[in-house]
């Protein structure tokens, strides 16, 4: 047997590879490692389907550390933003999140991001693991001669994320945590948590040290994403798993793939890159038109892209044979059949038990309730357009 | 519980028992572990005639697909319904229950020991 996917049998782990402040907890778990991004992070622990199902019936905890952080500071920073980002992130409040992304002056992606607002003029940038460098490099190009200060804290800044409805429950019940600043009980931190919405976060200490709580997340599940000093990462995933029990499975990067494909959302590299305007990936609410003065990629994206340039549409098929991504789409299932489009992700969803895939089809081929074909190997198999996510959770 | 030293295997991650002219052939525990959770197998018909080297059937797990190569010429005789029905038994058992398929053979290929197999993956 040979396996055509990441993991190849027999391929040993470059010595080199990056590892996270988590490693040592990973390997006492039996964690089944990759590498991504450079990076040698936990595809699973045990079963990926196990740990997808934990997410969305009780919680996982992930190990995001490979993430990028990089933080502007100064009174500029929010015009700074602005001008360097898609959207208006001088309009989010304090302790407020917004995802964004960084485009090309040819209107290309080069990440997407989620930025905190952390103070008046404090804003911290999450980019993807691969591409956090060009990020830093960027905004610290696109910052000059504005009043801020750009530091790429990828290397001081750990990532726990607890996700699924029991998060809430195990992080109030977990012993260590208070408000940053005065007072600095427990209490205090319960009531904030119970406060927190989506997309807002609040600096917080654990065991008395800085953690910013933020209520986000990429799985389709409520939950949280805890961005702390490396060095405290341990403690605190092993006091999440110590209070959660069995509600808490220790969760790798291949069920943060499907649930994220369940969700809609889009993987850099998948659905998002250079080559794919915002509006393309079904972006375009993420770009500002509306802002007040000029921003990289902004005579690129008003332009818009060719009127027959592919755009990103769902795919669901019946059965058990998963379209992944590279795979061919047809507008037939005979030879004369027009090729039509390319599988960006797919899976066998684990939560609907039947195939999901996202792909960029023509768009004379991208209305939904469309049948189209996915060459599955030699093998045409039926699909239909249809509008993510393919998985909502009930509220 | 099979005896693993009896087994044979290949450098693609198969394992095979030979018992008399029948050899039965699944995945060994290394590769159902690099796979992750098998949800789908797609195995030869019985009557397929296969040869050695041969892409003759797919493993897929959630995350990625791996290939069945026929490990000897032969017929097959049998293809597990069990791991059809229930493709997680390639990763409970993939020595036991998990098995693939059954081929009728007249030789076997020169095929790794159990510890020269064990020397190919580190283990």
């Amino acid at each position: 047997m040979t396996d055509s996917g990441t993991t190849a049998p027999g391929t040993a782990e470059p010595a080199t590879e990056r590892r996270s402040p988590l490693d040592a907890v990973h390997r006492a778990a039996g964690a089944s490692f990759t590498d991504f991004a450079g990076w040698q992070m936990p595809v699973r622990y045990s079963s990926d389907l196990a740990e997808h199902h934990a997410v969305r019936t009780h919680s996982g905890i992930f190990d995001l550390s490979h993430m990028g952080e990089i933080v502007l500071l100064g009174p500029g920073s929010a015009a700074a933003l602005d001008h360097a980002l898609a959207g208006r992130l001088s309009a989010i409040a304090i302790g407020q999140a917004k995802y964004s992304l960084l485009l090309a002056e040819d209107g290309g992606i080069i990440d997407d991001l989620v930025v905190y607002r952390t103070g008046e003029d404090r804003f911290m940038v999450v980019a993807n693991a691969a591409n956090a460098g060009m990020v830093a490099e960027e905004l610290r190009a696109r910052a000059a001669g504005f009043d801020t200060f750009v530091s790429d804290e990828s290397d001081d800044i750990a990532l726990i994320a607890l996700q699924g409805p029991d998060a809430r429950a195990v992080i109030l019940e977990t012993p260590g945590f208070g408000v940053d600043g005065p007072g600095n009980d427990a209490e205090d931190f319960d009531a904030s948590l119970d406060a927190l919405k989506y997309y807002r976060a609040f600096p917080a200490t654990f065991e008395g040290e800085p953690v910013l709580v933020a209520r986000t997340g990429y799985t389709g599940e409520d939950g949280f994403e805890l961005y702390l000093a490396p060095d405290r990462a341990p403690r605190l995933w092993e006091a999440l798993r110590e209070t959660g029990g069995p509600r808490v499975t220790p969760c790798g990067l291949a069920s943060r793939d499907t649930l994220r494909l369940e969700a809609g959302m889009p993987l850099y590299g998948h659905e998002l890159s250079r080559d794919i305007l915002p509006v393309q990936a079904g972006l375009g609410r993420v770009v500002a038109l509306d802002k007040v003065g000029d921003f990289v990629g902004r005579a690129a994206v008003e332009r818009g892209p060719a009127a027959d340039a592919p755009v990103l549409v769902g795919l669901t098929a019946e059965g058990r044979r998963a379209p992944r991504a590279g795979y061919a789409v047809f507008d037939g299932e005979g030879d004369d059949a027009r090729e039509v489009g390319e599988i960006t992700s797919g899976a066998l969803s684990p939560t609907l038990g039947h195939p999901v895939a996202m792909a960029f089809v023509a768009p004379d081929a991208a209305e939904p309730g469309r049948g189209l074909y996915v060459d599955v190997r030699g093998t045409r198999v039926a699909a239909s357009v249809v509008t993510p996510p393919f998985y909502q959770r009930t509220k | 519980m099979t005896d693993q030293t009896a087994l044979q295997y290949t450098e693609e991650h198969e394992w095979v028992r030979q018992d008399g002219d029948t050899v039965t052939v699944g995945i060994t525990d290394y590769a159902a572990e690099k796979l992750g959770d098998v949800v789908y197998v797609d195995l030869p018909a019985a009557g397929t005639a296969i040869t050695a080297g041969s892409v003759v059937g797919e493993i897929e797990s959630t995350k990625s697909v791996g290939e069945l190569f026929a490990p000897v010429d032969g017929e097959v005789v049998e293809a597990n319904q069990a791991v059809i029905d229930s493709p997680e038994l390639v990763n409970s058992d993939p020595f036991g229950e998990g098995w693939l398929i059954k081929v009728t053979a007249a030789s076997l290929p020169k095929l790794l020991s159990h510890d020269e197999y064990r020397a190919l993956t580190g283990e």
